[in-house]
C-alpha cells in the first residue's frame, strides 16, 4: 500500500498533468517535512518549538549564499551543456549543507535553551526567528550591501532547475524524514522522548539523560527543516530575510501536525496536505472572486494581494477552530474509527 | 556630553512611556488570563487606525476619540475571550496546555485581525498631523505631540495601577491571577474577570495605538513589531508583573535611544532581540518576576 503510494508519487510528474500540480504536490511535501519534523521533537517531548521558520530560513540562506559564492567562479565559466547537471549536483550538495548548518545551529541552541520550561521555550524560539531574520537583514545591508538576492542561472536568467527536480529532491527529503521518525520512535531515544513528554522529572529520576535526549532530537528535527529550506530556495528564486524567515513557516507546521494528530506517522502529513491545499485554493480562487466585487481588473497585483488577505482570514479562522478541537487530532481519530 | 546624555534620557522616556503602556496590557492578559497574546500588536494597530479614521473622517480630536475607540476595543477583546479563550480554557487539561493552545489561537487571531483591517483600510501608509509643534529644551527640539503622548501614557499607567491595587474589581483580578480555583470558590466570577482582563488589555493597546498614531506613520502591518517590543518588555520586567512592565518599558526605551543617538538606528531591532534572547536565557523570571 505504502509502496504503491510511493510509486505513484515517484511517477507523478510524468502523467502529463500541468506543472501546477507538480508544484502543488511539492508544496504538500514541503509542509509535510516541516510538520513531521516538528512532531518528531515537539510532539513527543511536549516542548512547543516555534523555530521551524528559523531552520527553514537557515536552509534557504545556505543555498543562497553558497550559490552566490560559486556563481561567478564556477557556474559562469562552465560550458552551457554542463551547466544544468552541475547546478543539480550543487543543489543536492546544498540540501546536505543546509541540513548540516541547521543541525549544528540547533545543537548549539539546544544546549543553552532546552533548560527553559513551558511558555519560555515557545517565546524564545519565536524571538529567535525574528532575531535571525533582522540580523541577516542588518548584515546584508551593512556588509555585503544587498537587500535581497536572486537565484538564477548565469547567462539565460532561468530558474536554477525545473520544478520536477525540486519535486524529486523534496520527495527524497520527505521519505528520509518519515524513515527517521519511524526509527526514532522504535528506538531507545524515542522511548526516552515519550517519557520526557509524560513526566520529565520522573524520567530524569529513572536515569534518562533528559538534556542530551532533548538536544539530540531537537538537532535531528532541524536537519530536515534546513534541508527543505535549502531546496525551496531554488523555487523561491528571489530571497530576502522577510521571505525566508516568514513566521508562517513556524506556525503552520504546528497547526498541521496538531490537526493531523501526532499519534501516527501519517497524521502530520495528512494535516499538511489538507492545510496546504486549502491555502492554495483560497489563494488562487479568491482573486477572481474579489476582482468581480471590486471591478478592479486593472490591478492584478492588488487583487492578488486581497486574495491573500482573504486566504489568511479563512485560514486563521480554521486554525482557531482546530485548536479548539484539540490534540487528539481529528483526522487520526476519524481514520482509526474507520479501520 | 551632558547635553547628549540628557537627550538620550529624554528620548528614552518618550519612547519608554509608550512601551510601558503597551507592555502593561500584554502583562495583564498573560499574568491573569494566561493568554500570551501574540495578536496584542494588532489591537495597537486597530487603535491607531481607528484614531486615524475618526480624525480624518469626522474631524475628531485624536485624544477625545478614545471615547469611541476605547470602549470598542474593550468590547472586542471581551467578546474574543468569551467566545474563543474561555472554551479553550475549560477544555485544556492543564495550565501549560492552555498556554500553548492559546498561543496558537492568538496567532490565528493575529492574521484574522490584520487581514480584516487590511480589507477595510488597504495596505497604504497613513499619517495625520496633530500638535506637531516644536519645543526647544536644552538645545534640542521636541514635538508637543510626543510630550502629550508621554504624559497620557504615564497618567494612564498610574490610574491603571491604582485600579488594580485599590478597587474591588482590581482585587478580584489579582485574586484570579494568584489562584483561579480558590478565587472562584470565594465568589469571584472567574470567566467574567478573565474576559474583563482581556478586554482591558485590548483597551490599553488601543490607547497606546492612539498615542503612537499622533507622531508615527501607520499601516495595518505595524502590529507585530509592537507585539515583540511588548514581549521583550514583559520578559524584562517579569511576566505578569505590572510595575515590572513600567520599569522594563523605560529601560528598553533608554537602551533604544542610546542605540539611536550613539550608534546606528538600523541596529536597534537587532539589539532589542539580542537583549531579549540573552535575558530569557539568564533570568527568565525578569527583574521583578517571582521565581
Amino acid at each position: 500500500m505504502l509502496l504503491l503510494l510511493l510509486i505513484f508519487l515517484a511517477t507523478f510528474p510524468f502523467y502529463g498533468l500541468p506543472s501546477y500540480y507538480t508544484v502543488l504536490v511539492m508544496t504538500f511535501f514541503m509542509f509535510g517535512i516541516l510538520a513531521v519534523s516538528w512532531a518528531m521533537f515537539s510532539g513527543a517531548t511536549g516542548y512547543m518549538s516555534l523555530a521551524p521558520a528559523a531552520f527553514f530560513g537557515i536552509g534557504i540562506y545556505t543555498t543562497t549564499i553558497l550559490y552566490s559564492l560559486l556563481k561567478v567562479r564556477v557556474f559562469s565559466v562552465l560550458p552551457v551543456d554542463a551547466l544544468q547537471p552541475a547546478v543539480n549536483a550543487f543543489l543536492i550538495g546544498a540540501v546536505v549543507a543546509g541540513g548540516l548548518v541547521s543541525f549544528v545551529l540547533a545543537l548549539l541552541l539546544g544546549l543553552v535553551t532546552l533548560r527553559l520550561k513551558g511558555i519560555y521555550f515557545a517565546i524564545f524560539t519565536f524571538g529567535l526567528v525574528v532575531f535571525i531574520s533582522e540580523l541577516i537583514l542588518f548584515l546584508e545591508i551593512h556588509i555585503t550591501g544587498t537587500r535581497g538576492r536572486t537565484l538564477i542561472l548565469p547567462g539565460t536568467g532561468a530558474p536554477l532547475c525545473s520544478n520536477t527536480t525540486i519535486y524529486y529532491i523534496m520527495l527524497g527529503i520527505l521519505v528520509a524524514t518519515l524513515l527517521a521518525i519511524y526509527f526514532i520512535r522504535r528506538s531507545k531515544l524515542g522511548l526516552a522522548m515519550q517519557s520526557i513528554g509524560g513526566n520529565e522529572e520522573g524520567a530524569e529520576h529513572m536515569g534518562v539523560n533528559t538534556t542530551r535526549v532533548k538536544v539530540i532530537t531537537f538537532a535531528i528535527s532541524a536537519i530536515f527543516m534546513g534541508a527543505a529550506g535549502a531546496i525551496m530556495a531554488a523555487k523561491l528564486i528571489y530571497i530576502d530575510p522577510i521571505i525566508a524567515f516568514n513566521l508562517n513557516y513556524s506556525f503552520l507546521p504546528v497547526l498541521m501536525a496538531i490537526f493531523g494528530g501526532m499519534g501516527q506517522l501519517y497524521g502530520p502529513v495528512i494535516g499538511a496536505v489538507i492545510f496546504a491545499y486549502i491555502q492554495r485554493i483560497l489563494m488562487t480562487e479568491f482573486p477572481k472572486y474579489y476582482m468581480l466585487i471590486f471591478g478592479n481588473t486593472r490591478y492584478p497585483v492588488h487583487a492578488r494581494w486581497i486574495g491573500r488577505a482573504g486566504a489568511k482570514v479563512a485560514e486563521s479562522k480554521a486554525a482557531i477552530k482546530i485548536v479548539e478541537r484539540r490534540r487528539s487530532g481529528a483526522t487520526c481519530q476519524y481514520l482509526k474509527g474507520k479501520v | 556630553m551632558i547635553d547628549t546624555t540628557l537627550r538620550i534620557v529624554i528620548y528614552g522616556l518618550l519612547t519608554g512611556g509608550i512601551y510601558a503602556l503597551i507592555a502593561m496590557g500584554l502583562s495583564l492578559q498573560y499574568g491573569v488570563a494566561r493568554v500570551l497574546n501574540i495578536a496584542h500588536g494588532e489591537f495597537i494597530m486597530l487603535g491607531a487606525m481607528l484614531t486615524w479614521a475618526l480624525h480624518t473622517g469626522f474631524k475628531m480630536n485624536p485624544l477625545l476619540s478614545l471615547a469611541v475607540s476605547g470602549p470598542l476595543l474593550f468590547v472586542i477583546g471581551f467578546l474574543i475571550h468569551r467566545t474563543l479563550f474561555k472554551s479553550l480554557r475549560t477544555r485544556a487539561p492543564s495550565v501549560a496546555a492552555f498556554e500553548g493552545n492559546s498561543l496558537l489561537a492568538a496567532f490565528g487571531l493575529l492574521f484574522a485581525i490584520q487581514s480584516i483591517a487590511t480589507l477595510i483600510w488597504t495596505a497604504n501608509t497613513r499619517t495625520y498631523t496633530y500638535l506637531n509643534i516644536g519645543v526647544e529644551f536644552a538645545g534640542t527640539v521636541y514635538t508637543v505631540n510626543r510630550l502629550v503622548a508621554l504624559a497620557v501614557a504615564v497618567a494612564a499607567s498610574v490610574v491603571f495601577y491604582l485600579f488594580v491595587t485599590r478597587s474591588r474589581l482590581g482585587k478580584a483580578i489579582r485574586a484570579a491571577a494568584q489562584d483561579p480555583a480558590t478565587a472562584g470558590l470565594m465568589g469571584v466570577n472567574i470567566d467574567m474577570v478573565l474576559a474583563i482582563c482581556f478586554g482591558l488589555g485590548a483597551f490599553l493597546a488601543g490607547l497606546a495605538g492612539l498615542l503612537i498614531s499622533m507622531y508615527n506613520a501607520l499601516s495595518t502591518t505595524i502590529g507585530l513589531n509592537y507585539t515583540v517590543i511588548a514581549l521583550i518588555v514583559i520578559v524584562l520586567g517579569g511576566l505578569g508583573s505590572i510595575p515590572g512592565s513600567l520599569i522594563g518599558g523605560f529601560i528598553l526605551g533608554i537602551i533604544g535611544s542610546i542605540i539611536i543617538i550613539r550608534g546606528d538606528p538600523s541596529l536597534s531591532v537587532v539589539v532589542y532581540y539580542g537583549i531579549f534572547l540573552i535575558l530569557i536565557l539568564v533570568r527568565p523570571a525578569g527583574i521583578l518576576g517571582k521565581k
